[in-house]
């Protein structure tokens, strides 16, 4: 018994203060990405033709990126002659809209927060039921991490519950595999309205390394209705978190 | 082995393909038994259909741990059924009820023939036929449309079968019941489906229905290697980034003829023992937590990602995404982050310490863990159990020890083991693990060699095969890449440990009450979509 009093003392207080403090990122986080598509010389197609996921698009309105597919492996970085395209550290890519999503030049249109009847619905207590539909495990392990004294995620009110019937909402994950879709229907129609759909990880977003494979659906608004998405392979833990406190109105839009 | 007629086998060495013998199949079917009756397991066994309606090749791949050796063979189905060997040889149970699902083929006499994975037959899908060349062909060619009726043929394998509609195992008399869990579980947990047949709370009889992750990663290899790939195999169960990265680029490699650099090989081995601290220590803090122990469960569950956020120091992902790659890793180090790595993992050694050693002393945890879901070395063997849940049974076998590479070639990790095959002897091996990897990291990022991390690789070798294994967290990563004769990927099979493992769960639930579940689930802690793919 003393030395579990010990440990405890030992342990110390880990809880983060985010979202008031800026939070501490590892140095080389693959977070949102800058194009700066006037280096590109004409004709160059090196970027899109190394993406794994065809995320990049070259055309009339000049060079695209979709976060919803990319895998944040920088392929792209590497193969660029012209450093075009480079990774910044910031973690916050959640949007409300899929087209949201794709990227040129300017910035990324961050997550709105829910209309004012649903925040009251839903602001102080979101209630989650996750479901993976073909997830690597990188995503649920990163989604279970908010739950660790570091994110806390209880102290903003957000839960993860076990019947989809207590729930507001689905979590997915996963590029919704043609032998989950039953499922994760069946998982949705159990949850009472009005309810959220949140699709985390590019898996779940557009079918991630397996888009297009005839084995899965390529995401998760292929059959549901999505309200927010957060990007990434697997997204930062701050990622999902700022994503989720964005669309309950907790962080506000506002520069880095 | 001539007496077998299998050929010797090198990990991470490519040879012709027409160096593997390729024998009829009663005398390669005969000498697997026998291997496996002197104490060899077979690490792979699974079908390949070089071209549409080709016949059906099969390899295998037996692992003779003791001398440190592969053996491997072939052989051609003459006719669309074979003699199933899984009643004189429990542990190719599985692999043939895969061989028949992929490949449309029927082991005759197999005692429990049911789809894996619910997919259609692969067979028609052999590279050059228009559905395998075309990925975006009309998904309902492959797979039937979900809304349909329970295909009547579900373990049939003409068209593909309706996920979970096939017959349980079922336990009848008085006061029997039958408890259905999943595919949707209660936690943030991947998706499988559990049934158990219980008198009372205790299971008489726990049997596990799989594939719902299934995203058919090894045919969406087939064609490689290409930009696709990696992110595929670093995906495929997304826990084991860098073992499964590592065996892919090893037979990359291989193929290629490449040569890894001595830093790269350290970084890989560094990179694969971060995977291994941050995965057991976060199950031992669930251990905790499923019997009630909270202050572990709690400190393992923020320590956990502190050993993931020191992958992240070395390439930005908490996963070791972007890492591995052909020809050694992405990323290097300089003195600077060296020495954070250092720091940072001290203390969160330290802090784990503190936490883990909790569960030790306290006669609660002890009391629950001991004598739980007991898997007898008999079992294990006859399975063909693999990693931590082998070596709690006394199995010594580890990759890294008999079957070294880079890095592990010149630095040895002594095999960590118990012997009473319960929860406490699968969680107390990897305590042993968890120190070992401490210890092994620090040895070699202070011995880091100069020179670069990556060198190119050349184009794969056509015709050839190379197997490739890594000791994941889990236990034996098992891969093998066969070309076809441009130098294209023509087969690539991943055996993740949890195809092996998946059975001696089931096992370690009879006569378990029923309310142990979560304990003994946890104490393995398998992979779905690994077993899926
Ligand atoms: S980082 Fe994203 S856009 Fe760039 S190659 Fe990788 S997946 Fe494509």
């Amino acid at each position: 018994m003393i030395n579990v009093l010990l440990a405890r003392l030992r342990q110390g207080h880990r809880t983060i203060r985010f979202p008031t403090d800026k939070p501490n990122v590892p140095d080389r986080l693959r977070g949102r990405p800058v194009i700066d598509p006037a280096k590109c010389p004409p004709d160059c197609r090196v970027c899109a033709d190394v993406c794994p996921t065809d995320a990049i698009t070259l055309d009339s309105k000049g060079l695209r990126l979709d976060l919803g597919r990319c895998l944040f492996c920088t392929e792209c970085v590497q193969a660029c002659p012209q450093d075009a395209i480079r990774f910044t550290t910031d973690h916050r890519l959640a949007t409300r809209a899929r087209e949201d999503l794709v990227m040129g030049e300017g910035e990324l249109k961050l997550a709105q927060a829910l209309d004012e009847k649903a925040k009251r619905l839903f602001g102080h207590s979101l209630k989650l039921r996750q479901v993976s539909a073909g997830g690597c495990n990188a995503c649920e392990a990163d989604i279970n991490v908010l739950s660790t004294v570091v994110f806390d995620l209880g102290r903003f009110g957000i839960q993860f519950v076990a019947s989809p019937r207590h729930a507001d909402g689905l979590l997915i994950t996963g590029p919704v595999t043609r032998n989950m879709d039953f499922a994760l229907r069946e998982t949705y129609a159990a949850v009472p309205a009005p309810k959220l759909v949140i699709a985390v990880g590019a898996c779940a977003i557009a079918g991630g390394p397996y888009i297009h494979q005839p084995e899965v659906r390529n995401g998760a608004a292929s059959c549901l209705p999505v309200d927010l998405f957060i990007p990434g392979c697997p997204p930062h833990p701050l990622t999902i978190l700022d994503g989720l406190l964005r669309l309950l109105g907790r962080i506000e839009s506002r520069p880095a | 082995m001539a007496r077998t007629g299998f050929a010797a086998l090198h990990p991470g060495q490519a040879m012709p393909k027409a160096g593997l013998p390729l024998l009829p199949m009663p005398e390669f079917q005969r000498a697997i038994a026998a291997g496996v009756g002197r104490g060899l397991r077979v690490s792979a066994l699974f079908g390949h259909c070089p071209a549409p309606g080709a016949p059906v090749e099969l390899f295998a791949v037996l692992n003779d741990s003791a001398r440190a050796i592969l053996r491997g063979a072939r052989s051609v189905l003459a006719a669309d059924d074979f003699p199933s060997l899984t009643r004189e040889c429990p542990q190719v149970h599985l692999f043939e009820r895969e061989i028949a699902e992929q490949y449309g083929v029927t082991p005759r006499g197999h005692p429990w023939l049911k789809p894996v994975r619910f997919h259609a037959s692969y067979r028609d899908l052999a590279p050059g036929s228009p559905a395998g060349a075309d990925a975006d062909a009309p998904a309902q060619a492959l797979l039937p449309a979900l809304e349909g009726q329970a295909a009547p043929g579900a373990g049939t394998h003409g068209a593909g079968p309706l996920i979970g509609v096939t017959d349980f195992y079922r336990v009848e008399g008085e006061e029997v019941h039958e408890v259905a869990v999943g595919p949707v579980h209660a936690g943030v947990i991947e998706p499988g489906h559990f049934r158990f047949q219980c008198h009372g709370e205790e299971v008489l009889h726990l049997e596990i229905s799989l594939g719902y992750q299934h995203r058919g990663v090894e045919r969406m290899l087939i064609g490689g290697p290409d930009k696709r790939g990696i992110p595929a195999i670093e995906t495929l169960a997304g826990d084991t980034t860098i073992g499964h990265a590592t065996a892919y680029c090893q037979a990359l490699e291989a193929l290629g003829e490449g040569r890894v650099p001595g830093r790269a090989e350290v970084l890989r081995g560094v990179a694969l023992e971060l995977e291994r601290l941050a995965n057991h220590t976060g199950d031992l803090g669930a251990l905790a937590g499923d019997v009630g122990f909270l202050p572990t469960s709690s400190y393992c569950g923020r320590l956990r990602g502190d050993f993931l956020n020191l992958s992240a120091l070395l390439c930005g992902s908490r996963f070791g995404r972007g890492l591995v790659r052909p020809g050694g890793v992405a990323f290097d180090v300089d003195d600077a982050r060296r020495d954070q790595l250092l720091t940072r993992l001290a203390a969160t050694y330290r802090d784990v310490q503190s936490a883990v050693n909790l569960l030790w002393e306290s006669a609660s945890v002890q009391a629950r863990f001991e004598g739980t879901g007991r898997v007898q070395p008999e079992v294990a063997l006859s399975l063909g159990l693999v990693g931590p849940a082998a070596r709690a049974c006394g199995i010594d076998y580890d990759v890294r020890s008999q079957f070294p590479s880079g890095i592990f070639r010149f630095a040895q990790v002594p095999i960590s083991t118990w012997t009473t095959g319960d929860v406490f002897a699968r969680a107390y091996v990897r305590w042993l693990e968890i120190q070992r990897s401490v210890l092994f990291i620090q040895e070699q990022m202070k011995a880091l060699p100069e020179g670069p991390v990556r060198t190119a690789v050349g184009a794969a070798r056509p015709d050839h095969v190379v197997v490739t294994l890594v000791e994941g967290w889990r236990g034996e990563i098992c891969h093998v890449a066969v070309t076809d004769d441009s130098g294209r990927l023509a087969r690539y099979k991943v055996v993740d440990p949890s195809f092996h493992n998946w059975m001696g769960l089931a096992l370690a639930l009879r006569n378990q009450q029923i309310s142990d579940f979560p304990l003994c689930n946890k104490s393995f802690n398998l992979s779905y979509c690994g077993h899926d793919l």
